[in-house]
């Protein structure tokens, strides 16, 4: 991808990611506060997260494809569950990551 | 208001943005591994400011999906900020235009946490600007660690990479489907399978990065809530 689509995508996400947050401060309660708007709020971050995890841990392009990253995520879940901080999570996953590229060449 | 409140608020502060910090890392290394410059992951930390959907923005460039898809997980992360500021308007109270616009730039979701969980509205106040101030300076500075540190790496760290940024999106999620995160775990659980589930089946059959956006249909799994009342 070249240069130019890039800024435009920061740029434009950028500025609509802080017209989000002042639209908070600015619009009435009332529009904000309805039961179902902030029901559907509340839950987009783990449906989208989730989605990310997946397509992320587990497609190359319009593949599934399985590798090192599942072994990665598989043992930050397993850290994650144990409490690990972060960087211990990411730490983990990353060595495992490579691990396994090692190994499988 | 006592001083050792005012002194605890602000070293949870500090400690907070010293843990956000090793996130700004994970982003700066992700941004390089998408493709992006180390200009483009710093305006992104520091225009953007708000994590999942700078990680969002990322991940959806990076496994070759479209600027729109892209732009339009961010934004639909973004939302939630929406709502952190309407929470937070009454507390803030913001006198002028500008001290509106600036205020909002910090409306995330580590700096609502901190300033909700504060004991009043002082420290209330307190705990936001100082939150805002640590995590914006050290999420910056360690976005510019991470970018400069991933670009050049060889195959083998580069797989390395390729692991911590789904693990980075599961750190996210985590919190939000335990009870200790979350009123509802369960049902967040559920939304969080459901958006798995549909973007790996769509994966096949749609751009890149659309299977993101469109597991936000999952959300229909939380079902009505359990009460008419909603606790603010």
């Amino acid at each position: 991808m070249s240069g130019d689509p890039l800024w435009t995508a920061v740029v434009v996400a950028s500025v609509g990611c802080y017209l989000l947050k002042l639209a908070g401060l600015s619009v009435p309660a009332a529009w904000v506060e309805q039961p179902w708007v902030a029901r559907v709020v509340d839950f987009v971050p783990a449906a989208l997260l989730a989605a990310l995890v997946a397509v992320q841990g587990l497609t190359t392009e319009d593949r599934i494809v399985v590798d090192g990253r599942l072994a990665g995520l598989a043992v930050a879940a397993l850290a994650l569950a144990l409490r690990a901080p972060f960087v211990v999570v990411i730490v983990l996953a990353g060595v495992t990551g490579a691990g396994v590229h090692l190994l499988t060449g | 208001m006592s001083d050792p409140a005012r002194s605890r608020t602000l070293r949870d502060a500090v400690g907070l943005g010293i843990a956000v910090g090793f996130y700004g890392i994970a982003f700066g290394a992700a941004a390089d591994a998408a493709g992006l410059d180390v200009w483009q992951a710093m305006t992104l930390s520091a225009l953007m400011f708000s994590g999942a959907s700078q990680f969002a923005l990322v991940g959806v460039l990076g496994a070759g999906g479209s600027a729109p898809a892209a732009v339009g997980s961010a934004l639909l992360l973004g939302t939630r900020n929406t709502v952190y500021g309407v929470r937070m308007a009454p507390l803030l109270d913001p006198r002028t235009v500008l001290g509106r616009a600036g205020a909002a730039h910090w409306v995330i979701d580590e700096t609502t946490a901190m300033a909700v969980a504060a004991p009043d509205r002082e420290l209330g106040r307190l705990a936001f600007w100082a939150t805002g101030a640590t995590i914006y300076l050290g999420w910056n500075a360690m976005t510019l660690v991470g970018a400069l540190g991933a670009s050049g790496l060889g195959g083998t760290a580069q797989a390395a990479l390729d692991a911590v940024v789904p693990a980075a999106f599961l750190a996210l999620l985590w919190p939000r489907l335990t009870a200790a995160g979350s009123a509802e775990p369960g049902a967040q659980r559920r939304v969080a399978l459901g958006g798995a589930v549909v973007a790996l089946a769509l994966t096949p059959f749609v751009p890149v990065g659309v299977q993101v956006i469109a597991a936000v249909v999952a959300v229909a799994l939380a079902g009505r809530p359990r009460t008419a009342e909603r606790a603010a």
